[in-house]
């Protein structure tokens, strides 16, 4: 089998095979910082980066591995939670703290993946809302986790790492864009190493993998364990990078739909669907309301807007299983190979 | 335990398991559609949102309370044809997981459109079924409930006799049997499927007027989806007596835990705890209380 597991991009020899990622990444790291307006930070990237993260995180389980969860949003809280908590009580640095929520959420996530051990499909996907219903009301409930804010509403304390002071726009991006890529980089290379070969051969046929020699108990639950790890990180990403503020109720269960609409319209098992997903999910609605205010005026109010919004998300996911199943990026490679034949 | 707290044990569980009749009567359009096709539609929380809202506005437009309804019927009927057209027959034969996700698509169409179209203001819905409670040996029972819990019963037995006596109801059941053999002997599948979401529209219309009079025709109806999930992973997707059994342990449970148990851990306990119940049951029995021994779908 593959020993991709060493075969990082950057250590790969023929590392010019990648140069639309590294001009990519190039351009996120400098351009971006030095010529983005503020709000295309704040009210783009930022989400995208973190929404793109929780897509990665999900699609390891549901794209590689076959295990539908309807709970990602709770698992972004636990890691939203778990480093306000951290930080408020430990006052770690930075990168442990994120370390640290992120362990917080693979164990969360540990738990509710037993479930997976003996269950399938509908039934698994079912009692991953468990754990939806059951963090929101437990970090709702209990006033310990929020500080016993009154409003349960907190605003996130403030980013430091090695005496810097991380708040501003540009230092907020750069620190969502530096982790989405280091963690993206590990999932490529888990996926193209010995367990995401046996995480896919348990999607592909279970009893099959059985067979054959792969562990699946163990299988599914550190996929359970890594792609929650994951999300918890996008979590953070979201309330302390993007929001500012920590509160349950940002985190229900259209954020975990939203999170799996990312991955369907995307393209299951490929890491740029998360990204693309995510581009679409937060371009979309801006999109919609400037269109909206562009031809109407105005005229539409806020609420019907939404309304329409919904409606052709609906739609969109329909669209897109209906017609491209593998998703936005299927549309994108095939768009490269005519482009390629035609020069 | 004295003799008061005696009485209020069996006034909660009667109440639960009423609430559990009404979680039934939401899953039971669930089932009707995963049986014969295989797809568990997330949906039909937004389709008993939508049915409720065009009876309630009807009705507020002045329509005669009967003549809403068979309107509201029709529409339901109509909605089903439509969906059958649109979303599953370009789907037909891919992963039942692919056609849940077509319906969590679908349930924000419909929760959409039902607002855009009838706005989005909570209505009162008014049945005439009196909401006084009535006494039976010191035991206080709403009488909505009760009437909530006969038809149910009425709609249980109705589609019962459909599936058993009527041509279409065979087709019903030789199509959740074995779809190739059905289409083999020459049956519609298309058409059945059709008269499936049909029927299951129906079912969210009764379950729209009965929740929209209790709780008021709003978008938090579409949520009761949330609710039925866990009946419907105990009693096993493809059991209507399932279905039934595990709304009324649910209904019973859940009170019980919010009124014994939850004090003791701040309440509010219901949004979780009957997931929490059907998983326990899940962890022993992997396929339901009633569901067939059949999970492997994959």
């Amino acid at each position: 089998m593959s020993t991709a597991l060493t075969d990082t991009p950057l250590q790969s020899p023929n590392i010019l095979r990648h140069w639309p990622l590294i001009a990519l990444l190039l351009a996120a790291f400098i351009a971006v910082p030095a010529f983005a307006p503020v709000y295309v930070m704040e009210a783009i990237l930022l989400p995208f980066l973190a929404l793109a993260l929780a897509g990665v995180g999900l699609n390891l389980l549901t794209g590689y591995g076959g295990q539908v969860s309807l709970g990602s949003a709770a698992f972004m809280a636990v890691g939203a939670f778990a480093a306000y908590n951290i930080q408020l009580r430990l006052a770690l640095p930075l990168p442990v703290t994120i370390l640290l929520s992120a362990l917080t959420a693979a164990a969360v996530g540990l738990i509710f993946g037993l479930p997976s051990l003996r269950l399938r499909g509908f039934y698994l996907a079912v009692s991953t809302l468990a754990a939806q219903f059951f963090v929101q009301w437990a970090l709702t409930k209990f006033g310990w986790f929020s500080n016993y804010s009154p409003s349960g509403v907190i605003s996130s304390p403030s980013l430091t790492l090695l005496g810097y002071n991380l708040d501003g726009t540009t230092a907020r991006y750069l620190l969502a864009l530096s982790l989405v890529t280091l963690i993206t980089l590990g999932v490529w290379a888990f996926t193209n190493g010995p367990l995401g070969n046996d995480l896919i051969a348990i999607r592909d046929n279970e009893t099959a993998a059985q067979i054959i020699g792969v562990p699946v108990l163990k299988t599914k639950l550190v996929a359970f364990a890594i792609s929650s790890a994951i999300i918890g990180v996008a979590g953070f990403l979201w309330a302390f990078t993007y929001l500012r503020t920590v509160e349950p109720a940002g985190f229900d269960h259209d954020r975990s739909f939203d999170v799996l609409f990312i991955i369907i319209i995307g393209g299951l098992a490929t890491l740029r669907g998360a990204f693309l997903g995510a581009g679409l999910i937060v371009v979309f609605p801006l999109l919609l309301s400037r269109l909206s205010a562009l031809a109407f005026g105005g005229m539409i109010d806020s609420g019907v807007l939404e309304l329409v919004q919904r409606i052709i998300l609906g739609t969109l996911i329909i669209a897109f299983l209906v017609a491209e199943p593998n998703g936005l990026a299927a549309i994108l490679d095939r768009a490269k190979r005519r482009f390629a034949r035609s020069i | 335990m004295d003799w008061f707290g005696f009485l209020f044990l069996i006034e909660v569980t009667i109440g639960g398991l009423l609430s559990g009749v009404m979680y039934a009567l939401v899953a039971i359009g669930f089932v009707l559609i995963y049986k014969t096709s295989g797809v568990l539609n997330f949906a039909q929380g937004a389709m008993v949102l939508f049915a409720a809202l065009t009876f309630v506005s009807l009705v507020e437009a002045g329509v005669p309370f009967f003549v809403a309804l068979i309107i509201s019927a029709a529409i339901m009927v109509a909605l089903g044809f439509a969906i059958e057209r649109t979303v599953l027959r370009p789907l037909a034969n891919r992963s039942p997981m692919t056609l849940f996700m077509a319906t969590l698509g679908l349930s924000y169409i419909i929760e959409g459109a039902a607002q855009i179209i009838w706005g989005t203001e909570v209505h009162r819905l008014d049945l005439g079924i009196s909401n006084a409670p009535f006494q039976v040996a010191g035991v206080f029972i709403s009488t909505f409930d009760l009437v909530a819990a006969a038809i149910a019963a009425v709609l249980v037995a109705t589609l019962t006799a459909f599936f058993r006596w009527t041509r279409t109801g065979l087709a019903f059941r030789a199509v959740a049997d074995d779809q190739f053999a059905a289409l083999a002997v020459g049956l519609r599948l298309d058409r059945t499927w059709a008269t499936v979401w049909a029927a299951a529209g129906i079912v969210a219309l009764v379950a729209g007027l009965l929740w929209g009079a209790r709780l008021g025709v709003q978008f938090s109806l579409s949520l009761i989806v949330l609710k039925a999930l866990p009946v419907l992973v105990l009693g096993g997707f493809d059991s209507v007596l399932g279905a039934i059994v595990a709304g009324l342990a649910i209904g019973a449970s859940e009170k019980l835990a919010e009124v014994y148990l939850g004090p003791f851990v701040g309440g509010g306990i219901e949004g979780w705890f009957a997931y929490v119940v059907a998983l326990l049951v899940l962890l022993i029995r992997p396929s339901g209380l009633f569901g067939q021994k059949l999970v492997e779908r994959f």
